[in-house]
């Protein structure tokens, strides 16, 4: 029987990939992907709780993060192509106009 | 009183009509044809003169004590206090006109001789540039001189004085690309300066003697109102306010003769008159002869009052007068320019006025002011017409033969010089014949003026001697005209001629005013002036005249005519008879004769005391602006302001700049730790925001940790 702490381990699990993808990695491509995993950790949390404490809202709100991060993934590749046409490169650490 | 009717109601037209027409003349007449300036300026005078004719007339209907007519048009300076006999009082002066048997006679002879002249212009200047100009300034002049001679108080009268002196301005300048016209004009207004600043402390100090400027209150609808000179003057003499020869009477009666000296080119301020012959002809005869010349006699002669009460202003008025007419005569003798006789002539002839003035016989100067301006004006008139037939020759050494050659002009000119020599019984004869005996007449009691008549009576034989000289070299003997002009010679028109004629008319009949002298009565002259010239005080000497008797009167006339034609038989003699003894006399006496030629070196006397002197002034004060004030100051200036400049700027850039900057620096120095954060790169910024994220959740941790220990 699998209890809870499992689940919770795996949502830290991908949770922490996801921030490490998301610091680590100057793709900006897979720090979105990163992005992802995170959002899918959150959404996995929220399931388990919903199933312990019987409340069908936690559900509701996975939906609504998986809607959100098909939206958010197809802006972000939007804009990412976007980038692209105009420099050439999806390098996070080669956008750095904004700085000092 | 009888009511004044219109033409004295009407009196401010006559001043207005050539102010109008004058005024035409400058805006419009550029574009107006000559006969339409003609007919218009020609037509203003003699419109003026119709009412100058039509009032005088009226005034003679009057009974003689009410011949006076006064009108107050507007309050023309303010009542402003001014310190009279240490009290502040509200000084008045009116733009308001004064008719009395004084003006009378002025106003009917500025108009008279003026419209004659005026209509001679048109034939004179016919070929002239500039017509409607010379139109206009005629026209102001007549403006000026009748509001001169019509004013009913001296600052008006010296608005005319100095309007006709503006005129003479610009009318002997009238030629003014010729370099010696304009000369002549600046000579004469500067000259003129002179004696008007006397005239003007004079007023000033009327102003502050009697409190009123305006001459008297007789004629006024409301008299008791006002206060006049006269007036006031009789007020302080009979409360022994003011004693006969005070001080302050002296004095302004002198200031005011040192007005009368340059507008009438007496000693020692003449010398402008000969130069203002630069002017055209008809000038000469209006405004350097017949009129203006004549303000500074009018002038004495309507402050007579105070003359009467100043015996040794009257002295002096009396010697500086016949001084004149005798130095005058003189210079008169040598000169060659037909012109410049004339105008030594006038002032010779003025200076008899003032003789007459000053010995009291004011009746008698403004007697002869009267004749003169007819005779003196034909002169000029027909030298004008013999210069328009030689074709601008006025050397009378090109002249001569003309007699028959110019008649209408000629016979005139004959008339005229016949008048001025004191031949009976023309116009000269009586009033020269008046002076001379009214001079002599003060003999008996005083001896000194013996020496003035005698002054008087050579003056009347030289007079004569340059007169028929002029004469007997222009008209007469061998024609000495250089044979291309004397082709051109011709009479002049008849608007030229004409007016000769009529004042040649004048120059007989003029003098007839004075017949009844001759059978030993008052002559009607005197007699209508009497009201003016009567003074305050009846009983003071300068108007008490001791009849002599008939014989004495007939031999002093004997005298007069007897040298005259003396000198007219000189004259005969060494110009038309023996001409080769001319050439003889001349080196017998060089000195003399050069001393004549050149005027006495008065001229060149004034240049080296006064006129060099001055310019002598003007180039160090000329040094001193270049170098002192633009120099020093000017230039000065700019420097300092450039070092101050460079200075504030030096400043600017370093102090006030600098601490902004300072500021600045400082700002950005402080803050860059914190800019480093800022990499641009978004993942650095996720790290951020994951450490901050860390560092919160373990401080809530922590916290509910310490919260829940504290609930067990």
């Amino acid at each position: 029987m699998m209890s809870p702490a499992h689940y919770l381990f795996l949502s830290l699990a991908l949770f922490l990939i996801g921030c490490i993808g998301v610091v680590t990695r100057r793709n900006v491509i897979v720090v979105l992907m990163s992005i992802e995993l995170i959002l899918n950790a959150v959404n996995i949390n929220l399931v388990l709780f919903s199933r312990i404490f019987g409340d069908v809202a936690g559900q509701v709100f996975a939906l609504f993060i998986i809607a959100d991060a098909a939206a958010e993934a197809a802006v972000g590749l939007g804009i990412i192509i976007a980038f692209f046409r105009n420099r050439e490169t999806v390098f996070s650490d080669e956008m750095d106009l904004l700085k000092w | 009183m009888t009511s004044p009717g219109y033409f004295l109601e009407h009196l401010w037209l006559i001043p207005l009509f050539p102010l109008i027409s004058a005024a035409l003349m400058f805006f419009f007449g550029r574009h107006l044809p000559k006969s339409a300036v003609s007919f218009l300026c020609v037509g203003s005078v003699f419109l003026s003169f119709l009412h100058a004719a039509g009032a005088v007339l009226k005034l003679l209907s009057f009974d003689p004590e009410h011949r006076v007519f006064q009108q107050i048009l507007f309050e023309w300076i303010t009542p402003g206090p001014i310190p009279v006999a240490g009290a502040l009082t509200p000084f008045i002066a009116d733009w308001g006109y004064l008719l009395d048997p004084l003006s009378c006679v002025m106003v009917l002879v500025v108009t008279g001789v003026g419209f004659l002249i005026h209509v001679y212009s048109i034939g004179y200047m016919g070929h002239e540039g500039g017509y409607y100009r010379f139109f206009g300034y005629l026209n102001l002049f007549m403006f000026s001189m009748l509001t001169l001679v019509l004013a009913n108080n001296l600052l008006l009268l010296f608005v005319g004085w100095e309007g006709v002196g503006l005129c003479s301005y610009l009318l002997i300048g009238f030629y003014f690309l010729k370099k010696s016209a304009s000369d002549a004009g600046k000579k004469a207004f500067i000259v003129n300066r002179v004696g008007d600043t006397g005239f003007l402390l004079g007023i000033f100090y009327i102003a502050v003697t009697f409190g009123t400027v305006r001459f008297t209150t007789q004629g006024l609808a409301n008299p008791l109102a006002f206060t006049g000179i006269t007036e006031t003057l009789k007020a302080l003499i009979d409360n022994n306010l003011l004693l006969v020869g005070a001080p302050a009477l002296t004095a302004i009666a002198l200031l005011l003769f040192v007005g009368a000296t340059g507008k009438s080119a007496q000693l020692p301020l003449y010398i402008w008159l000969p130069d203002a012959m630069e002017g055209p002809t008809p000038v000469s005869a209006l405004i350097h002869a017949a009129t203006m010349v004549t303000a500074g006699v009018y002038m004495v002669a309507r402050m007579n009052a105070i003359y009467q009460l100043a015996p040794i202003a009257m002295d002096v008025v009396a010697i500086v007068g016949a001084t004149t007419a005798i130095f005058a005569a003189s210079m008169a003798l040598v000169q060659n320019d037909i012109k410049k006789v004339l105008a030594y002539s006038t002032i010779s002839q003025l200076g008899y006025m003032f003789l007459a003035l000053g010995v009291g016989a004011f009746a008698a100067g403004v007697f002869h002011l009267m004749t003169h301006a007819f005779f003196k004006a034909l002169l000029f008139l027909g030298a004008g017409s013999v210069i328009h037939a030689l074709s601008g020759e006025q050397d009378l050494r090109k002249m001569g033969g003309l007699w028959n050659t110019v008649p209408a002009t000629s016979r005139p000119f004959l008339i005229a010089t016949l008048a001025i020599s004191g031949m009976p019984p023309l116009a000269g004869f009586f009033s020269k014949d008046e002076i001379l005996g009214r001079t002599f007449s003060r003999v008996a009691t005083v001896d000194r003026y013996l020496a003035l008549w005698i002054v008087g009576l050579i003056t009347a034989g030289l007079t004569a001697f340059y007169m028929f000289r002029l004469l007997f070299l222009t008209f007469f003997g061998l024609s000495r005209v250089s044979p291309e002009v004397e082709h051109h010679i011709h009479e002049s028109p008849k608007t030229m001629t004409v007016p000769l004629m009529i004042l040649a008319a004048l120059s007989i009949v003029g003098g007839w005013f004075a017949l009844p002298a001759l059978w030993g009565e008052e002559s009607s002259f005197e007699k209508f002036l009497e009201p003016v010239l009567r003074g305050v005080v009846p009983e003071t000497a300068a108007v008490i005249f001791p009849r002599h008797t008939l014989l004495i009167e007939y031999l002093l006339m004997a005298a007069s005519v007897g040298i005259a034609g003396l000198g007219i038989w000189l004259a005969y003699n060494l110009y038309i008879k023996y001409p080769q003894l001319l050439t003889k006399l001349a080196p017998l006496w060089p000195e003399l004769h050069n001393l004549l030629i050149h005027k006495y070196y008065v001229d060149e006397i004034y240049d080296a005391l006064f006129v060099n002197r001055i310019k002598d002034l003007s180039t160090a004060l000329g040094l001193f602006d270049a170098k002192v004030i633009d120099g020093l100051g000017v230039d000065g200036a700019g420097w300092l302001a450039r070092v101050i400049s460079s200075l504030s700027m030096w400043w600017d850039k370093w102090v006030v700049d600098g601490l902004v900057n300072f500021v600045g620096r400082f700002t950005r120095f402080l803050s860059h730790p914190i800019r480093m954060f800022q990499t641009g790169v978004f993942s650095s910024y996720a790290l951020m925001i994951m450490i901050g994220l860390v560092i919160l959740l373990a401080y809530y941790g922590y916290h509910m940790q310490v919260l829940v220990r504290n609930l067990r």
